[in-house]
């Protein structure tokens, strides 16, 4: 098993932490996993995007050139990785806030509005964890349970409360 | 027993010289390598350690002299060109036979270059990089777990050999994170043997004088051949290197740090095709496996040295084989990774397959 | 008749001989910062960073932990050795070139971030061991190796005056400049060296002491004619006196009572 995920979108959409919370439930799982963020000059491009491997085998380079899985959050990150998508692979898109649609029919594509779902749980700031919930469904490469486990490992000053709504929202993910 | 946990290389690498009994950091800001000051400067305070972000990085290397003078465990740690600024320092403190460690964590280059990860920093590296004759302990770590556990070795060899001892890592691997469990307990600087020959308070024996320069005539190339010997000892003992695959290898490939990992999964991809992949990783690259290399070369037709540059192992490893195997070369410098099926490309090119 | 012991050798120094020129002040200095030391009480727990330049061999000549770094590096070296031993004097002895132009930036950065630390900076005008080239403090007109024709503004600029460039800073506990270059002073630049090193012992900060030294080889003059040279033209450049001082009027009047030396401000000049 292989999967190389892309995580891309505004910064402040919770892009990385979400890419630090899936390499630590693959690593919980007892998986080879790596995360690799965009650093330095490449902060400041729009999109806010990392590179995540969760593989049964050692992960040779943590770098994504080409992902199985593609976590769109806003338009801007479509239109710069939806061509790297490998053929056959998967795009997550965030329909909340991408209103244009993909080219690629190469790949399979699930349109998830994850910014509705979160503000009906409560807030949107949990939208990446819808996005999650739905990539643990749709690949089968991480388990959800492991990802609510890891949790609190990750978000470290998050109140109960929050870790509930975080929790709500893996699962609501996994309706879609 | 440790824990395992996901970290990030920058942080493995700071927490693993604080576990290892590091107790002052200076250094100054340049990516790919901001989070190992970031996180010193807030840990070391807690372990009663000292951080300073010094106004450059030739003042950093020169706090590192002073401390270390004083006998504690010292790290500094920069990108390329900041390293080339702390030559001036480290070739001081080979000099004067201190021990230290720090880090380079590469980008692409020469000058400015960018803040991509390459290996352009390997002659710099493992010839020295400062003026004068000396040699530098050299680690390169290919996973944030050797990151992590490479200082309390990097420690240990500075404090018995009295030199420098330096982690040569790049931006990928300071920047990704990856499981990592540290195997050592961590070190109190308490349990440390004294040294004797540091600076401090002189009560109850002879002042001591630490220098670098020796204007007498004939009596510092006495101390320089000394020096040598030193690091011949080094070469002798302390050679570092991961054998993969090499029984029977159809052609061995050499790598070291990010481009090792790639390099590694290329083999199954020749399995699959009936060749059989061999990988030498020198872990120090210097003192560099020169032995086992010229062994593997008594072996294998084809070696295939593939760096993130543009040619600078290569020529070590040409040293080591003394002609007796073809050495190809395949190098993406400058923040191109080579992937697993490049190196496998390459392989067939030479395999003729 | 009894005999009196008028004079003695100060335990601050080695028995090393020095191989400073005639009319050097480097001698003069050692050995006021030996003496001042050993007065103090301070030689087993004092450690001193000697320069590149003429008095490279400063760490022979004190008879304390001594340290020979890079050129101009001495105050980053006495950062790293001060936050490691805080309970050490840490003293750096440097010249002109070493301080105020290889080591600018070491120099106001230590001075900036008010390091516990003294420095001895010795102003020469000149670069004494390569030959005499031109340093930052080389008077304008002056004559060295490369300003064969008089050091010209238009070409080289104007000396730098490192106490009055540190001064505005926030952070220096002591900025003082004295001169050797007659008796009369010696014991006032003393005096200073005393105090700068009494503010690091307060854990006061910074301390420098700006002291003026003829150089008569490089200056090309007699012993003589460079006593003048100082006096005519080195302080008119650079007035003697103290820049910055950390005691307050009340505070050391109190001081005074205990016993201890310390005046408010000392006139130098």
């Amino acid at each position: 098993m292989y999967q190389g995920v892309i995580i891309s979108g505004f910064g402040g959409q919770g892009i990385i932490s979400a890419g630090i919370l899936l390499a630590y439930s693959g690593m919980v799982e007892g998986k080879y996993v790596t995360f690799f963020p965009a650093y330095g000059a490449e902060m400041r491009g729009g999109t806010a995007n990392c590179s995540v491997v969760v593989s049964s085998e050692e992960v040779a380079s943590p770098v994504v050139a080409h992902p199985d899985t593609l976590i769109v959050m806003n338009e801007p990150s479509l239109l710069r990785f939806e061509p790297s998508v490998k053929s056959g692979g998967l795009l997550l898109l965030n329909s909340s806030l991408v209103s244009a649609k993909p080219k690629r029919d190469d790949a399979e594509t699930v349109f998830i509005p994850a910014n509705s779902i979160a503000e009906k749980i409560g807030t949107i700031k949990v939208a990446n964890m819808v996005m999650l919930g739905a990539f643990a469904k749709k690949t089968g490469a991480i388990n959800i349970d492991s990802i609510i486990k890891t949790l609190p490992k990750v978000y470290t000053k998050a109140k109960e409360d929050m870790l509930k709504k975080n929790e709500e929202a893996l699962r609501k993910g996994m309706e879609v | 027993m440790n824990e395992k946990i996901l970290m990030k290389g920058n942080e493995a690498l700071a927490e693993g010289a604080v576990r290892a009994g590091c107790r002052f950091f200076s250094g100054y800001p340049i990516t790919p390598q901001n989070e190992i000051p970031e996180y010193m400067s807030w840990r070391l305070p807690e372990v009663g350690g000292t951080f300073i972000q010094a106004e450059s990085e030739v003042s950093a290397i020169n706090m590192l002299f002073g401390a270390s003078a004083c006998g504690i465990r010292v790290m500094t740690s920069s990108s390329g060109p900041g390293i080339s600024l702390k030559q001036e320092g480290i070739s001081y403190i080979s000099g004067a036979e201190l021990p230290i460690f720090y880090a380079d964590i590469m980008r692409g280059g020469p000058g400015l270059g960018n803040i991509a990860p390459a290996q352009g920093d390997y002659f710099q590296a493992t010839r020295g990089g400062g003026h004068g004759d000396y040699r530098v302990i050299v680690f390169a770590p290919n996973s944030v777990s050797e990151m992590g556990n490479f200082p309390k070795i990097c420690y240990e060899l500075a404090d018995k050999y009295r030199v420098p001892t330096m982690v040569l890592a790049d931006g990928l691997l300071g920047q990704m994170m990856e499981p990592i469990v540290y195997n050592f307990e961590p070190v109190d600087p308490k349990d440390l043997p004294e040294k004797d020959y540091t600076l401090g308070c002189a009560e109850g024996r002879e002042r001591r004088v630490i220098r670098s320069y020796d204007l007498r005539p004939g009596y510092l190339e006495k101390n320089t051949l000394r020096l040598g010997e030193k690091f011949k000892k080094i070469e002798e003992n302390e050679v570092r290197y991961e054998k993969i695959n090499l029984e029977g290898a159809d052609i061995v490939i050499v790598a070291f740090g990010t481009a090792s990992r790639v390099c590694k999964s290329a083999i199954p991809l020749g399995k699959e095709d009936g060749i059989k992949i061999g990988l030498l990783r020198p872990i120090t690259l210097w003192p560099f496996p020169m032995k086992v290399l010229n062994q593997i070369a008594d072996k294998v037709e084809n070696i295939l040295v593939v760096e993130m540059n543009i040619g600078q192992m290569v020529e070590d490893v040409k040293l080591a084989v003394e002609g007796k195997a073809k050495v190809h070369f395949y190098g993406r410098p400058s923040g191109g990774i080579p992937t697993t099926e490049e190196i496998f490309e390459q392989v067939k090119k030479i395999l003729k397959r | 008749m009894k005999e009196k012991k008028v004079f003695k050798r100060t335990k601050g120094l080695t028995d090393i001989p020095m191989r400073y020129c005639p009319g050097c002040g480097h001698g003069i200095i050692h050995r006021l910062v030996a003496e001042v030391i050993e007065e103090l009480g301070v030689l087993k727990r004092t450690i001193g960073i000697a320069p590149v330049g003429c008095s490279v061999f400063a760490d022979e000549y004190f008879n304390c932990d001594m340290i020979q770094p890079a050129h101009g590096r001495g105050p980053a070296v006495a950062t790293g050795i001060k936050r490691t031993r805080p309970d050490c004097i840490v003293f750096s002895y440097q010249g002109d070139g070493d301080l105020a132009s290889i080591g600018m930036a070491e120099t106001v950065h230590a001075c900036a971030r008010s390091e516990n630390i003294t420095i001895i900076f010795v102003n020469n005008a000149i670069y004494g061991m390569t030959g005499g080239q031109m340093a930052p403090t080389t008077l304008i007109g002056m004559k060295s190796t490369t300003t064969p024709f008089g050091r010209d503004v238009k070409v080289a600029g104007y000396p730098i005056k490192v106490c009055e460039l540190l001064a505005p800073l926030e952070a220096p506990g002591y900025l003082v400049r004295v001169s050797v270059h007659k008796a009369s002073q010696v014991m006032k630049a003393k005096k200073a060296i005393k105090k700068a090193f009494q503010v690091q012992m307060d854990g006061l900060g910074f301390s420098l002491v700006e002291i003026i030294s003829p150089c008569p080889t490089d200056w090309f003059l007699t012993s003589l004619q460079a006593v003048e040279f100082a006096e005519k033209q080195m302080i008119p450049y650079f007035p003697l006196g103290e820049f910055k001082t950390p005691y307050k009027k009340e505070e050391v009047k109190k001081e005074a009572k205990e016993g201890i030396e310390v005046e408010y401000r000392t006139d130098f000049n």
